[in-house]
C-alpha cells in the first residue's frame, strides 16, 4: 500500500527500530527497542496518524527467554495497521508505562500485570485485579503455568472423565474401517 | 438474646471490626420438613411456583430468555423470573462459574430464603466442560452448594431446561429436593470448599 | 345489627372479595397472556404463589418496622374495603360505611404506600427507597384527578358519603356519574390506571427488574401477606370505583333481577343480595379489563412522564367535570 519503508525510514531516522514486516497491504510489524517505545508511539501518533491504539498483547518466548510486547496502531485515514513490537527480559519484566499517552494503555497493562506478571511502575491503578480476584497463583498465562495442574489440584475434578481428540473420536464413531482418513 | 451457645456463632473473622455489626452471625439451621399430606400439599405449591433468581451466571444464561417468550412460555408452568435472591426459589447456573462468580453466587445462593433448588445449566457446572482444564473456572458445582438437577450440553437448548425443570418439580413433589437443609447440616465443608478457592473472603461468612 | 354481627358480616365480605381479587389477577395474567401469544399462567396461579411464599421455611427480619410494613400495607388495603358500602340496601355487604367515609377512604388508598415506605426503609435495601419514591411521587400525581372527580360527585350530590353517591345513581344507567358526569369519570378512570399501577404506569412495582419496587426485602410469609394484600386492595379499589362512578351495586337492582322482572316480588331478600354481589363482580371485572386493555396495547412511561401526565392531562379533565357538576 502507501509508502511503508519510507515511514520506516523515517522512524529509523529518529529511532533505533528493526526491519519492517509486511503482512497484508493493511498490516505491518516494526521492531523497537525497549527504551524507545514511548517515543517511537507518540511520534506514531501525532506525525504520522496512527491515533488509535487498538490493543497492547504479549506472547511469552519461553525458549528466549523473553515477552514479546506488541502495541498494535491503527491509522483510520490510511486504514493501516501497524504493529510495534519490543521484548523485554523474562526474569526482570518491566515496562515503561506508556498510560500518558492513551487513557486506554492503564487497563491493558493492568491485564498484561495480571496475566503475565509484567511491572509498568507508575500506571494508575495497576495494582487492582483486572479479571482474577484474589489470584495467589504465579500469573497464570505465562506459558510455564501448568493451567490443567491447577485445575486438578483446586478445583476437585470429577472422576471418569474422558478426553478425545475430536479427529480419532470421528474416525472410530463415525467412519469405522476407513484406512484412508 | 445470646441463647445459643458460643459454637453456633459464626466468627466473620474475614469482615472488618466496623462492619461485624451489619451482618448475622447465625449459622444456617436445617429446618425438618413435616411429614404427611400437608407437607405434600406444600411441596406441589413450591413446585408449582418456582420463581427463578435473575442472575445469569455463564453463557447459558442466554438460554433462560427465550423461556418466557411465547414459543416456550415458562408461565405456564409457573414458573417466573424474579429480580431479588430473597423472593426467588430456584437458582439456575447458567454454564461456567469463574471464581470470581462464584463468590456471587455463594453470596446470592445464601440471601435465598428455603426451601430454595439449584439448576447447574450445561456441562460447565458437571465437571468443567470444555472449561475444564481452566485455571480459574470451578469444575464442580456441588462442592460449593448443593444441587438438584445438572442439565449436560453444551448449550442445552430452552427444551432441556424445560425437563429439567419438569425434573425438579418431580422431586419436589416427591420430597426430595432438601437442599437448603443439605447445605446447612454440611455447612462447615460447602464453606471450607468456598474457602478453598476463594482467597478475599471479605464477606460474612453465613449471608442470611 | 349486633356488632358481633357487623364483625361476622365484614370478614364474610373480606373473604368473598379477596378471593374475588385472587381470580382476577389470575384471570387478567390469562389475558394478557393470550394477547401475547402464550397459553399462561393457571387462573388458581396467584393461590399457589401465596402458599408457596407462606410455606418458605426461613425469613428475616430486618426490625420491626420492617416487620410493621407489610402489616401497614394490609392495613391500608383492609381498611379501604372496610369503609366501602358493596352491595347498596344490604345490611350484610355495608360494612362499615358511615356518611362521610370517601374521605376516609382515600386516606387509606394512600395509607398503606406510607407504611410501606417506612418497612421499606428499614430494609436498607438501596433499590427500597427507589420504589418508594416513584410509587408515592406517582400516587400524589394521580391523587390529584381522583379527588377533583371525588369533588365533583361531593359537589353533585352535597355529600361525601359513598351510600348516598350510590343511592343518587340508582334507577337506571342513565343516572350513572359515568353519563351524568363524564369528564369526571375520565379523570378518575385515567387515575385508576395509575392507581392499579399496569402499563403504563407499571414502573413503581417495575415487575422483573432490579428493583422490583418498595418489596425488594420482602419474602416468605410477610410477601404472603403484601400479595394477599394487593387482592383485597385490587378488590377495593374496583369496588369504590363502581360504587362511586359507575351505579354501584343494589340489593333491588341487579342484573339477575333485570332478567326475572316479572318475578321481582316474589324473590326472596338473599337472591337480591347475591344478585348484587354478582353485579359488582361484573362491573368490576370489566372496569379492570380497561387497566387490562390499555397496559397490553402501550409501553411503560418513566416516572417524570407519568407525574407530567397525571399533571396535565387527567387534571385538565377533572377541573372540566369540576365545572360541569356546578353548572
Amino acid at each position: 500500500m502507501n509508502d511503508m519503508n519510507a515511514l520506516r525510514a523515517e522512524v529509523d531516522h529518529r529511532y533505533k527500530i528493526g526491519e519492517l514486516v509486511e503482512k497484508r497491504d493493511d498490516l505491518a510489524f516494526l521492531e523497537c527497542g525497549k527504551v524507545d517505545i514511548p517515543d517511537v508511539l507518540v511520534y506514531l501518533r501525532d506525525h504520522q496518524g496512527y491515533v488509535h491504539l487498538s490493543f497492547i498483547t504479549c506472547i511469552d518466548r519461553l525458549e528466549e527467554g523473553q515477552f514479546e510486547l506488541v502495541y498494535m496502531l491503527r491509522n483510520h485515514e490510511a486504514k493501516h495497521d501497524l504493529g510495534i513490537k519490543t521484548y523485554i527480559d523474562r526474569e526482570n519484566p518491566v515496562m515503561e508505562s506508556t498510560h500518558g499517552h492513551w487513557a486506554a494503555v492503564a487497563t491493558y497493562q493492568r491485564e498484561l500485570r495480571e496475566m503475565f506478571g509484567i511491572e509498568f511502575p507508575g500506571c494508575p491503578r495497576v495494582e487492582e485485579s483486572f479479571a482474577l480476584e484474589s489470584w495467589e497463583g504465579p500469573p497464570p498465562m505465562r506459558r510455564d503455568f501448568d493451567t490443567k495442574k491447577y485445575s486438578e489440584e483446586t478445583y476437585f475434578p470429577r472422576p471418569g472423565r474422558e478426553t478425545n481428540d475430536p479427529a480419532d473420536h470421528m474416525k472410530k464413531t463415525q467412519y469405522p474401517g476407513r484406512a484412508d482418513l | 438474646m445470646k441463647t445459643k451457645s458460643v459454637k453456633t456463632v459464626l466468627p466473620n473473622l474475614d469482615l472488618p471490626e466496623s462492619d461485624k455489626g451489619y451482618f448475622c452471625d447465625a449459622r444456617p439451621e436445617a429446618v425438618e420438613p413435616v411429614k404427611g399430606i400437608w407437607e405434600n400439599f406444600l411441596n406441589w405449591a413450591r413446585a408449582n411456583s418456582l420463581w427463578i433468581l435473575g442472575f445469569g451466571t455463564g453463557c447459558g444464561a442466554i438460554e433462560l430468555r427465550p423461556l418466557m417468550t411465547s414459543r416456550y412460555d415458562m408461565y405456564r408452568f409457573g414458573i417466573q423470573p424474579r429480580p431479588t435472591p430473597r423472593q426467588s426459589g430456584l437458582f439456575v447456573i447458567g454454564g461456567y462459574a469463574s471464581v470470581k462468580t462464584l463468590k456471587r453466587i455463594v453470596r446470592s445462593y445464601e440471601q435465598m430464603q428455603g426451601p430454595k433448588f439449584v439448576l447447574g445449566l450445561g456441562s460447565c457446572t458437571v465437571n468443567g466442560g470444555m472449561y475444564w482444564d481452566s485455571y480459574n473456572t470451578i469444575n464442580r458445582l456441588d462442592q460449593y452448594i448443593p444441587v438438584d438437577v445438572y442439565i449436560a450440553g453444551c448449550m442445552p437448548r430452552p427444551e432441556a431446561l424445560l425437563a429439567g425443570i419438569k425434573t425438579l418439580q418431580k422431586q419436589i413433589m416427591a420430597g426430595e429436593a432438601e437442599g437448603a437443609n443439605d447445605y446447612a447440616r454440611n455447612f462447615d465443608w460447602y464453606k471450607a470448599n468456598q474457602k478453598k478457592i476463594i482467597k478475599d473472603w471479605n464477606m460474612p461468612d453465613y449471608n442470611w | 345489627m349486633t356488632l358481633w354481627g357487623q364483625i361476622g358480616a365484614a370478614a364474610l365480605s373480606i373473604f368473598i372479595f379477596t378471593n374475588f381479587g385472587f381470580l382476577l389477577m389470575g384471570s387478567m395474567a390469562q389475558i394478557r397472556a393470550r394477547v401475547q401469544g402464550r397459553i399462561g399462567q393457571p387462573v388458581y396461579q396467584p393461590y399457589i404463589d401465596v402458599i408457596k411464599n407462606n410455606a418458605r421455611r426461613t425469613a428475616i427480619y430486618h426490625g420491626v418496622m420492617f416487620y410493621l410494613g407489610s402489616v401497614f400495607r394490609l392495613a391500608g388495603g383492609l381498611g379501604t374495603f372496610l369503609f366501602i358500602p358493596v352491595v347498596l340496601g344490604s345490611p350484610l355487604f355495608a360494612n362499615f360505611s358511615f356518611s362521610g367515609d370517601v374521605f376516609l377512604v382515600m386516606y387509606f388508598i394512600f395509607f398503606g404506600q406510607l407504611g410501606m415506605a417506612l418497612g421499606a426503609g428499614q430494609s436498607g435495601h438501596p433499590y427500597s427507597p427507589i420504589g418508594v419514591s416513584r410509587g408515592l411521587a406517582q400516587m400524589t400525581a394521580f391523587e390529584l384527578p381522583f379527588s377533583l372527580a371525588v369533588i365533583a360527585l361531593a359537589l353533585k350530590h352535597h355529600s361525601l358519603s359513598i351510600t348516598t353517591i350510590v343511592q343518587a345513581q340508582q334507577g337506571g344507567i342513565a343516572n350513572w356519574t359515568m353519563v351524568t358526569n363524564p369528564l369526571a369519570v375520565i379523570a378518575a378512570v385515567i387515575a385508576f390506571l395509575g392507581m392499579s399501577m399496569h402499563n403504563p404506569f407499571s414502573v413503581v412495582i417495575a415487575p422483573q427488574e432490579i428493583p422490583i419496587g418498595p418489596p425488594t426485602e420482602y419474602q416468605s410469609s410477610l410477601l404472603g401477606m403484601l400479595q394477599t394484600n394487593r387482592a383485597i386492595f385490587n378488590a377495593a379499589k374496583l369496588v369504590l370505583y363502581v360504587n362511586l362512578f359507575f351505579g354501584g351495586a343494589s340489593a333491588a337492582d341487579g342484573i339477575i333481577y333485570s332478567l326475572f322482572d316479572a318475578l321481582l316480588p316474589m324473590v326472596p331478600v338473599w337472591l337480591g343480595v347475591i344478585s348484587g354481589v354478582i353485579t359488582m363482580m361484573v362491573k368490576s371485572f370489566l372496569l379492570y379489563f380497561v387497566t387490562v386493555f390499555v397496559g397490553v396495547s402501550f409501553p411503560r412511561f418513566r416516572t417524570e412522564q407519568s407525574i407530567r401526565y397525571f399533571l396535565l392531562v387527567p387534571t385538565l379533565i377533572g377541573l372540566a367535570g369540576l365545572i360541569l357538576a356546578r353548572i
